[in-house]
């Protein structure tokens, strides 16, 4: 029925135990105890230590929080830790291997496809999404399916250019 | 976000008998928009049970020659799924239309229907609301009420249902399943959703102690002729003043069977058989269509900011019946509208 549930005030809960989440973060395993409200976002920051991943608007709204959970991307703010246990989580941390960035980054400094780079940990994931979905074939497609990325220096037309790199097309 | 329980559901049974057992108790899969609501302290539900693990994954033909679609596939699958490409590409683009990649990745089927208004008033804790706080008043109907709604509202709420999935699944003609303490029952879409009368913080008749298992689409999928064509206040990721899904079934040039539904418009996916009825039979034109526009709308009210989607309505379903006609169905990449 979709009811909003509220709780009388006079009607606290029990606070609830820390619940053990295992999770592969980056290629590592980690295991961390959290409270069931603690989001995915704030497990890698706060209990991970893992600040590259961003907190923007914390609703899902400007994608700076964007990871990849066993490989799809998706909003870490609106995601609880909790429900993603055993799950693979990949980070911005986590993308250039030995040293060598990740084609996507490369391809973002290439382009200069950031101004202050708040946003860019997110822009960087949710194309390293995109190209493993391999729904974009033009930049009209690229422009909409990052969308969810929004840039508040408006360095939009580099990072489709940087995308269009990455996927071998420029 | 106040503090809340956390519980994991083994199986459907076992959902329906914790959710029957805790009225203050809600259920998360994808959470895009619950999670969203409890930070805003709209939704404060004393405990969370976690459905996302249930086998609710599968898209399957059914025997009637139409698709089952289980409660927890994401959007993102759902719209990509081949059979889905084949033969319903309106509820794919749809579903395309709605969101970001990142959501449409996380949202599930069954929470997409469920899914609450994004009136600004309804997740404004500081405002009434007689969705949120029964009784309390609405201000939408004297306020900003550019996005709201011009069909089937009340005094009591003019909000509208913000998904696009939902009006295409009403095109469509899909059914709900969903499963109870008393057993399991099939609910047509058109009677899924709820206008606001006197009670608009229901948006649903889905009873508390239900859910959502899957959502069945009959054989015709309208493959041929159909687009799904949704305006906007920026051309992505932004919530539809208006959209039109549009289908027919054409013999040369007259209309044999005819769809037409709106989104953000209403407090549900906004259907009229009596304008589908007035297609069937005519020579497709834009005539006939902006025939159909006036039967769908005769009842439409504007209030002080949103008077103007009536005619956006109209013209948006002239162009969208003429898209379908052709046979050009609305990219959801080049946003040109042709």
């Amino acid at each position: 029925m979709a009811l909003a549930r509220k709780r009388a005030a006079e009607q606290p809960i029990q606070i609830p135990d820390k619940i053990a989440v295992s999770l592969i973060v980056n290629g590592v395993a980690r295991r961390l105890d959290v409270a069931p409200w603690t989001t995915l976002l704030d497990a890698l920051r706060d209990h991970l230590d893992l600040t590259g991943t961003k907190k923007g608007c914390d609703h899902g709204q400007c994608g700076a929080c964007t990871v990849l959970v066993d490989g799809r991307r998706i909003n870490s703010c609106l995601t609880l830790a909790v429900m993603k246990d055993g799950a693979e989580v990949a980070t911005i941390e986590g993308l250039a291997k030995d040293g060598v960035l990740h084609p996507v980054q490369q391809a973002f400094i290439d382009h200069d496809a950031f101004q202050c780079g708040y946003c860019t940990p997110g822009q960087i994931c949710s194309a390293v999404g995109l190209l493993a979905e391999g729904k974009a074939k033009t930049a009209d497609d690229i422009r909409e399916l990052m969308s969810g990325n929004i840039c508040r220096c408006g360095a939009y037309p580099n990072i489709v250019a940087a995308i269009l790199q990455a996927m071998g097309q420029s | 976000m106040i503090n809340f329980q956390y519980a994991r559901a083994n199986d459907v049974a076992d959902a329906v008998r914790m959710i029957a057992a805790d009225p203050t108790a809600k259920f998360i899969a994808g959470g895009t928009n619950l999670i969203d609501l409890m930070k805003e302290d709209v939704e404060q539900p004393s405990r969370l049970i976690d459905i996302s693990r249930l086998p609710l994954k599968t898209v399957a033909e059914t025997a009637a020659g139409g698709l089952r679609i289980g409660a927890l596939v994401p959007n993102s699958d759902l719209a990509y799924h081949p059979l889905v490409a084949q033969r319903y590409p309106l509820l794919g683009s749809a579903i395309l239309a709605g969101a970001s990649q990142q959501l449409r990745n996380m949202a599930s089927t069954g929470g997409n229907l469920l899914q609450r208004t994004r009136c600004a008033y309804f997740y404004d804790t500081a405002t009434p609301c007689n969705k949120r706080e029964p009784g309390s008043g609405c201000s939408a109907i004297n306020g900003l009420n550019r996005m709201h709604a011009i069909l089937g509202l009340s005094e009591s709420c003019i909000a509208t249902h913000p998904s696009d999935m939902c009006v295409a699944l009403a095109a469509l003609a899909a059914t709900v399943h969903v499963a109870g303490p008393s057993g399991e029952r099939a609910v047509a879409i058109a009677d899924f959703h709820r206008l606001p009368g006197t009670t608009p913080q229901r948006d649903t008749n889905l009873q508390p102690d239900e859910i959502v298992t899957a959502v069945e689409l009959p054989a015709q999928g309208f493959a041929k002729n159909y687009t799904y064509l949704k305006i906007r206040d920026r051309l992505s990721y932004a919530f539809a003043l208006v959209s039109v899904a549009a289908a027919l079934e054409l013999d040369g040039g007259t209309i044999k069977e005819a769809r037409l539904a709106l989104g953000g418009v209403a407090h549900k996916p906004w259907r009229n058989q009596s304008a589908e009825a007035a297609l069937r039979g005519q020579t497709a034109s834009p005539t006939t269509f902006a025939q159909a526009a006036d039967l769908i709308l005769r009842d439409a009210k504007g209030f002080a900011h949103n008077a103007f989607k009536i005619e956006l309505a109209r013209k948006a379903i002239v162009r969208a019946l003429t898209q379908a006609a052709r046979g050009t169905p609305q990219s959801q990449s080049n946003k040109k509208i042709r």
